[in-house]
This record gives C-alpha cells, structure tokens and sequence, in this order.
C-alpha cells in the first residue's frame, strides 16, 4: 500500500530490498511449507486424502507420541521454571561469590547440544553407567532408570533452565531498586515481597521465558532419539516416518508436521494472549542493588547455585576426561590409561568435519546477519504492510520444530527448478531460516536503541540513504551485530534436528559426526568430537561476553 | 549563502487525520524565525516538513525561488540542531564536524581549514579528537551546532535544541546560539515549547495550535498585543475576568467592581460581554483610595518579584506580580485595594478569539 502511495518519488533502493527478501521467504520457506501442507492432504496419487490424519488420531501408537511430547514438554517447563526463577533472584539480590564466572557456567550450560547431555547421561547413569556402578555396589538398591521419560526431562531440564534465569534476570535488572523499597517501606519484605512485588513484575518474561523452553523441549529431537528408548515423542516419529523403510510415509511424516505446527502455534498465541494481562513498563533509574548475605543462608544460596551448574556441565567434564582416556584400535571399548587415541580416531574417520562446520556454520552465521541488518532496518524504520508482512513471515520457523524444516526443505528442492538436496547450501538456508527469527529480533531490538535523528542528522549533512545506513547506522549497531552473530554461530554449530535431515557423507559436521559416532558405538571418538564442540562453544561464548560486555542476551 | 523561505498553504495529514490543515509563512533572509506552541500543535512536524524528512501532502515550499517539495532532503542544503543533537556516537568530535564536508567531497585542506573554524568558534577545539560520550550535554550541543553550521547551509534548522538541558545551561546557550545566528546571518528556523526561550532569541515568533498559526510577530507585538486569548495566556502569565460593557453618564465603562470603573477602550459599545486580559504586573496595588477590594491569599516571594494570588470582591481570582521591595509586603489575609494600569490592558471578545482592544 505505503509503497505504493508516493507515485511522485521513484522506488529506492529499500523498496527492492523488501522485494527481493519477501521472494526468497516465498521459495525457501512459503512454499515448502505449503508443500508440507499439501503432503499431508493429497495422497501419493494426487487425490485429496485425510487418511494420513486418520491413520496418525486413530491409531494409539501414534496419537501417544503426541501426548508424550506434550508431557515432556509441561514437565520440563515446570522444573525449569521452579529452578531458573529462584537461580535469578538470588543472582541479582545477593552477593554472591563468583558471580561472573557463575553466569558464564550458567550460559554455558544451555549452550551444548542436548543429545550430547544424553549420551553423557547414559555414560554415567545408564545400565551400565559409571554412577549406578557405584551406586549399585556400595548400596543394595536398585538406581532408578535413565532411560525414558525421567532422563528425557533431566536432560531438557539441565540444558532449558539457564534460559529462565537469563529471561528473568534482565527482568529484574529492570526493575528500580525504588520499587523494592517501596514496599519495604509499606510492610512488606522477605519472601511476601517476592511474590507479591517481584515476581508480577518479572511475569512477562517468565511468560516469554515458559514459551521459549515450552518450544525447545517440544522440538528437540536428539536427547529422546538417544535417550528414550521405548519413550516415544513427536519429532522423534516424525524423523522414523521420514527416513523409515518406505519413502512413501513422506505424507504420513508432513502430517505429523503439521499437527506440530498447530500445536505449536496454539500455544504461541496461548502464550501471546496470556502475556497481553501483565503489559506494563517500567522507568529504572536505580536497578537492584545486591545485598550482602551471610550464615547459612549464604551457603545455601551458594550450594544451590554451583551444584545446579555443577550437575549441568557433569556431562561435558565426563566426556572431557573420556575424551582422553585410552581406547582401542576401533574406538568403541575404553581401555586403561590415557592416550589420544581418540582424537586420532576421530579425525581420521571424520576429517572433514570441523572444515564443513567451519564453512557451513561460518556461511550462514555471516548471511543470517546480513539479512537480519536488512530485515530488522526494514521492520523498524521502514514500517508499511510489505515490510510488516515480512516481519511476521520471519517469525514462522520460531514455531516450526527443526526437523519439520529439513522435510520440508528435503520435498521441496529434491526435484524440480532447484535441486539442492545433498547440498551443503540447502543445509546452510536450513540454519538460517530457523536462526532469522532470533537474530531479527535481537538486531530489531538494537535498532531501536539508536535514535532515528542521528540517521537524519547524516542525511541533513548530505549523505544517501545507503551511505547514512552504511557508514552510521550499522557502525552504531556494530557491537550488538558481532555479538549476536556470535550468539547464532553457537546455535548453529550445536544444531541437530534439522541437519540429521539434510546431511549426507560430505556435509557432515561436527554435531552430526558426534551423533554418528554415538549411534555406532564409537564412544571415545564421540566424547573427543563433543570435547572439540564443547571448547568451540565456550571459546564463541568468552569472546561474546567480553564483546556485549553487560548486555542482555537475546536467545 | 542565506535564503529567504516561503511557504504557502502546507498541509499534513496522517491517513485521514490532518496535522496542519492550511499554513502559510514567509521568512526573511537572516531572520531569526521561531515556531512557538504547546506540543502536538504541529511545529516539529512542519519543521520536518522544511527538512525534508516528513512527506507534504499538499502546498508549496521554497527555498528562495526553489521549489523544495520533492528535494531529497540530502539536497536541501539545510543545517539541522536535532532535540538530542544526533551526534554520531562512534565518531569523534572532529569526524562528526567534517562529515558534512566529506560527503560533499571537498578539498581536504579545506575541510581542515572549515573544521577547525567552527571547532574554534564554538569553543570545542580542545575535544577534538574525543568520542562524543565523554562530553557534556552543553558541549555536545556546540558539536550539533559546529556539524550543523559548518557547511554553510542555506538554512539553519533546530529542533528544541535546548530541551535536554539543565536551566542554567539552557540559558547560557541560547544567547551562544543568538550571538553566532547573528553573526553568520543565517535564515534560521527554531522550535520550541518554551515562550521565554524563544522571546529571548527570535526576531519574529509564530505561535501555533493545532496546526493552525495564531499570530506572527515580534515578541514585543505577542506579548502587548496578543491577537486572541491563546496567545494572551500562553505567551508570558495573564488574568482573564468575564466583564460587561455599561453606558453610564454618556460614557461606556467596564465595571471591575462597584466601585472602581475603567472607560471602555474596545471596539464594542454598550451591553456587549467581553474579556479583559490584564498582565500580573499591570495591577498596582495602592494604599486607600478607590479601586477593587481584595484579599491576599498566599505571598511568594522569587526575588526579583513578588507574586501575590489574591480575590477580588467580585470572587474571581487573581495573580498579581510587584517588584520585591524592602518594606511594603503584604502578609496573608491582609485587605489589599487594587488599580489598573489601563492602556496595557486587552480587550477580547467574550469567545476569545478576536482582540478588539481599540487600537488593534
């Protein structure tokens, strides 16, 4: 419409910049979707057909990987919640020891990919794991079982709840100080003052924060496929239907698919409703100040912080001194001592992967930011129905499980004008499809921070349009960009749902070779690969921290 | 060089809501010229409007005898003072100043040459090569205008350039920004909320509402002779009483109260209701005699003046402002009698909307 409107004024430059993104949102994302869609409804022949629907609501096997999914999912949400709120809250309101080091190991825990806390878990709690081992010979019981439902939710749990406390903690470093006081001052204090003060003006976020982990858990695929076992969830299904012995259940996978997606979106929007009861803002002069604590409150505070963080990374420092353990010739069986075995091991049988995650990762980190400048510019400054439009097609992947994606993808450019099935590229448009959403929001967000004068200020001065956004606004943005950039090249790298989908033996990556590795028994191998993933990981995140330096993170 | 600026019959609208229904404004070469009016009444967006950065949806605007309506705003050759001064954060002081320069891809020498005029000129060569982070907001409002001056626009554009400034500043500023105004000789458009700013550096002012001008003029003409009741109460402190017109001994008089009459010197005669405006400072307070009686409600003493909120017999309301001197002030309660000084009262049609004091 607005594009449209000034007939006198030719299109500029913008304007075929939000033709151009708006296409390739229709080729690489509308219209596999719409293929997914129309997989679910049109059998092999072509007819219009419900019997993939049917088949999945009718049939108990099937239907019970929904409501299994939706179990895990509540659950872990819950326990994230009880864990992550209370973790914040101390963080900000005490002094506690540690504090720097404490939140990188907290960030740190959420940012492994969780097949591998599942595999390491089935290394130290499994049935022939090191702890119940332990267990089993100094104690006369029987250690409770891994595998399944239980595992599954510990993994999720120990990986999802750094995101509430990262969520509520920039809520409450919003909070004034004031506030607090304030109702100090009126009588109220202590834990009444936590619930009835703190807590509703931190809701938002623990809305937004419940959501976000509510998705995590729903779509992730790798901690159930390993862990599981007989514990059978959605994406998991949708993965065995897709690569299962007969192509054809290509349509009974895109229906699965689809039923995810509506679910999903139901509780988006569930979400969306809920939160528009506790919109308010808040004006901080003075955000809270932390207080000395003492006795034995300090040390439960300090206990539960650090052996919360402890239990979370007990996987990555077990798979870091697996890693070096002797192993034999093959890789699979540990044997005594300590060697470098398996690192051999594992860049010999997978030598290309650190170069294809280097250059598959480092490709779609570097495009994700550049169309995410150009959205986030477009959605902020350029408001009209065309750019709008773009904003929310941006958002759909953010409710879109990975490994819905990579089917989508896979039926859509195996045949037909684009074949890029086997591809690195389709791979590396996968990572950034799923990754837009967040970098948008997170560039969107510093967009808003820099005043649009002082893009008038240059183009006052003499400047293009072009030139203006080039040599001011994306200097200004320069910080938030590298930062956030940082943040995608971390999710990406730890990437798995989607790219198990799409990989084939030459576009292998790090994740992906651990995966293999685990599912061939491989375990030194696996635990040098995961090693090399989890140094990579922290390396990313150090350089993040020193780089936003005391912004708050947008996951 | 400086240019003269003609606007004839702007108009603004957002969708179907209108900002500015129909306005009109010539400036003249080197005039101060300021847009004066409560916020939402449309001065921002007609100075953007001139900037280039709002669109126009109907009227002409010139830059002397250049039609400006579809200029880029890069084109425009304008130097604009934003609220906040939109100093480029990640450049230094020096880069900001030279930016202009560049873009316009000058000879190097000269931009040094032009640079360090202005850096010199507004005081801020010794934070050449700082960031701008680390100056104060007054220092940054001399690299605003340093950025906006040195590559001598046509015209000079500024956004209530003071406004984040503290009192004090605000009032060292203006007469910075009055003195080089002067001394370069720019046509210089300047907004602003603020009467007493503006009063302080405006040749002429025109105070608007609603996208509507009330009145153009000198800040004498706006404060003696404010064409409407707006512009009486919004530029300095007025009281306004509801008054009728009487004929009494072939004379048409206003009664102020029973006793102290004034000769009617409006336009209208006999029975008409209208309203008188009378300044603080143009009630005198005398000793005995006839005038209007009154009581002292509360006494605030600035200084300078006193302000003294009072009410009259009649029962309406009153602030009366006396220089402070030494003995005579009146306690609370205290009975007080009231004159006028005649001649700087304004006489309003009982709506407001017109002056028909007689001389108008």
């Amino acid at each position: 419409m607005k594009l449209f409107k000034k007939k006198k004024t030719p299109l500029e430059i913008w304007n075929y910049i939000t033709i151009s993104i708006l296409i390739l949102y229709i080729i690489f994302l509308i219209h596999p979707l719409f293929n997914i869609l129309k997989a679910s409804i049109f059998d092999a022949d072509g007819n219009f057909s419900l019997v993939y629907f049917a088949k999945f609501f009718s049939q108990k096997y099937y239907f019970s990987t929904l409501m299994n999914s939706l179990k895990v999912s509540i659950v872990t949400m819950i326990f994230s919640l009880l864990i992550g709120i209370p973790l914040a809250y101390f963080f900000n309101i005490f002094q506690m020891k540690g504090k720097r080091i404490l939140e990188i190991l907290i960030i740190l825990c959420s940012m492994a990919a969780p097949f591998i806390g599942a595999y390491a878990w089935i290394l130290l709690l499994g049935r022939q794991g090191l702890i119940t081992k332990i267990l089993e010979t100094l104690f006369p019981i029987t250690v409770p079982t891994i595998y399944g439902f239980n595992g599954i939710v510990l993994v999720l749990v120990t990986r999802l709840f750094p995101l509430v406390f990262l969520y509520v903690s920039g809520a409450l470093k919003s909070i004034d100080n004031s506030l607090l006081e304030a109702s100090e001052n009126l009588g109220c204090s202590g834990y009444k003052r936590f619930f009835k003060v703190v807590f509703p003006l931190c809701m938002p976020s623990i809305l937004a924060a419940g959501l976000l982990v509510f998705m995590r858990a729903m779509a992730d695929f790798g901690t159930p496929l390993l862990i599981g076992e007989g514990y059978r969830t959605f994406p998991v299904e949708i993965y065995n239907q897709y690569v299962g012995e007969t192509s054809i259940n290509h349509n009974f996978a895109a229906a699965i698919s689809v039923v995810a997606i509506l679910i999903t979106a139901v509780v988006f929007y569930l979400q969306k409703f809920i939160s528009k009861y506790y919109r308010f803002t808040i004006n901080s002069l003075h955000s809270i100040e932390a207080k000395p604590v003492k006795g034995i409150k300090s040390f439960l505070v300090h206990f539960y912080a650090y052996f919360l963080v402890f239990i979370s990374l007990l996987p990555q420092i077990y798979l870091f001194y697996m890693s070096f353990r002797k192993t034999s010739s093959s890789g699979s069986v540990f044997e005594k001592g300590f060697s470098l075995d398996s690192y051999r091991i594992a860049f010999k049988k997978m030598s290309s992967a650190i170069p294809n995650t280097l250059i598959i990762g480092g490709l779609a980190v570097v495009i994700v930011v550049l169309l995410a400048i150009l959205i986030s510019y477009l959605v902020v400054r350029r408001t009209s129905l065309l750019n709008n439009t773009i904003d929310s097609i941006s958002m759909i992947p953010y409710i879109i499980p990975g490994s819905v994606v990579g089917i989508a993808l896979v039926i859509t450019f195996n045949k037909g004008f684009l074949v890029l099935t086997g591809t690195a590229l389709i791979m590396i448009i996968s990572l950034i499809i799923r990754r837009m959403p967040y970098t948008i929001r997170s560039s969107a967000a510093i967009l808003q921070q820099i005043p649009i004068s002082v893009e008038e200020a240059s183009i006052s001065l003499g400047a293009s349009k072009m030139k203006s956004f080039f040599k001011i606004t994306v200097p200004m943005m320069k910080n938030g960009i590298i930062s956030g950039a940082i943040l995608s090249w971390i999710t990406i790298i730890t990437e798995l749902s989607t790219s198990i989908i799409l990989y084939t033996s030459h576009t292998i990556t790090l994740t992906l070779s651990i995966y293999i590795f685990v599912t061939r028994g491989t375990e030194g191998p696996a635990a040098a690969m995961a090693t090399i993933l989890t140094a990579f990981t922290t390396i990313s995140l150090l350089i993040f921290l020193k780089i936003s330096d005391g912004n708050d993170m947008v996951m | 060089m400086s240019v003269d600026i003609k606007i004839n019959n702007a108009l603004k609208k957002y969708g179907n809501n209108i900002i500015i229904p129909d306005l009109s404004i010539q400036v003249k070469k080197g005039e101060f010229f300021t847009l004066l009016g409560p916020s939402g009444c449309g001065k921002t967006t007609l100075l953007r409007m001139i900037a280039g950065f709002n669109t126009i949806e109907g009227g002409e605007f010139y830059f002397g005898d250049r039609l400006i309506n579809n200029l880029n705003p890069s084109k425009r050759n304008i130097g604009m003072v934003f609220q906040n001064y939109a100093i480029f954060p990640h450049l230094s002081v020096r880069k900001n100043v030279e930016f202009g320069l560049k873009t316009r891809k000058l000879d190097p020498v000269e931009i040094k040459e032009r640079t360090n005029k202005f850096l010199k000129l507004m005081h801020i060569e010794e934070y050449a090569d700082r960031l701008p982070e680390r100056l104060s907001g007054g220092q940054q409002q001399r690299v605003a205008l340093a950025r906006a001056l040195v590559i001598e626009p046509d015209v000079l554009l500024m956004d209530e350039p003071l406004s984040n400034l503290d009192a004090k500043l605000r009032v060292e500023m203006r007469s910075v920004i009055k003195e080089i105004q002067n001394k370069l000789n720019i046509t210089t458009i300047y907004v602003t909320h603020d009467q007493e700013e503006a009063m302080a550096v405006s040749d002429r002012i025109a105070v608007m509402k609603d996208g509507i001008i009330q009145q153009i003029g000198s800040p004498k003409e706006l404060y003696q002779r404010p064409k409407n009741i707006f512009v009486a109460t919004f530029i300095g402190k007025t009281n306004t009483l509801n008054k009728t017109i009487i004929k009494r001994e072939d004379k048409y008089l206003v009664e102020l109260s029973p006793n102290y009459l004034i000769e009617n010197n409006s336009v209208k005669s006999e029975d008409s209701k209208i309203l008188i405006s009378v300044r603080p400072e143009d009630f005198i307070i005398v000793e005995n005699g006839d005038g209007i009686k009154a009581i002292v409600n509360s006494v605030v003493f600035l200084g300078l003046m006193t302000h003294y909120f009072v009410t009259l017999e009649t029962g309406e309301n009153v602030e009366i402002i006396q220089e402070s001197t030494l003995n005579d002030t009146y306690e609370r309660n205290s009975h007080i009698i009231l004159k006028l000084n005649t001649n700087k009262i304004n006489y309003f049609m009982s709506d407001g909307i017109e002056n028909i004091t007689r001389e108008m």
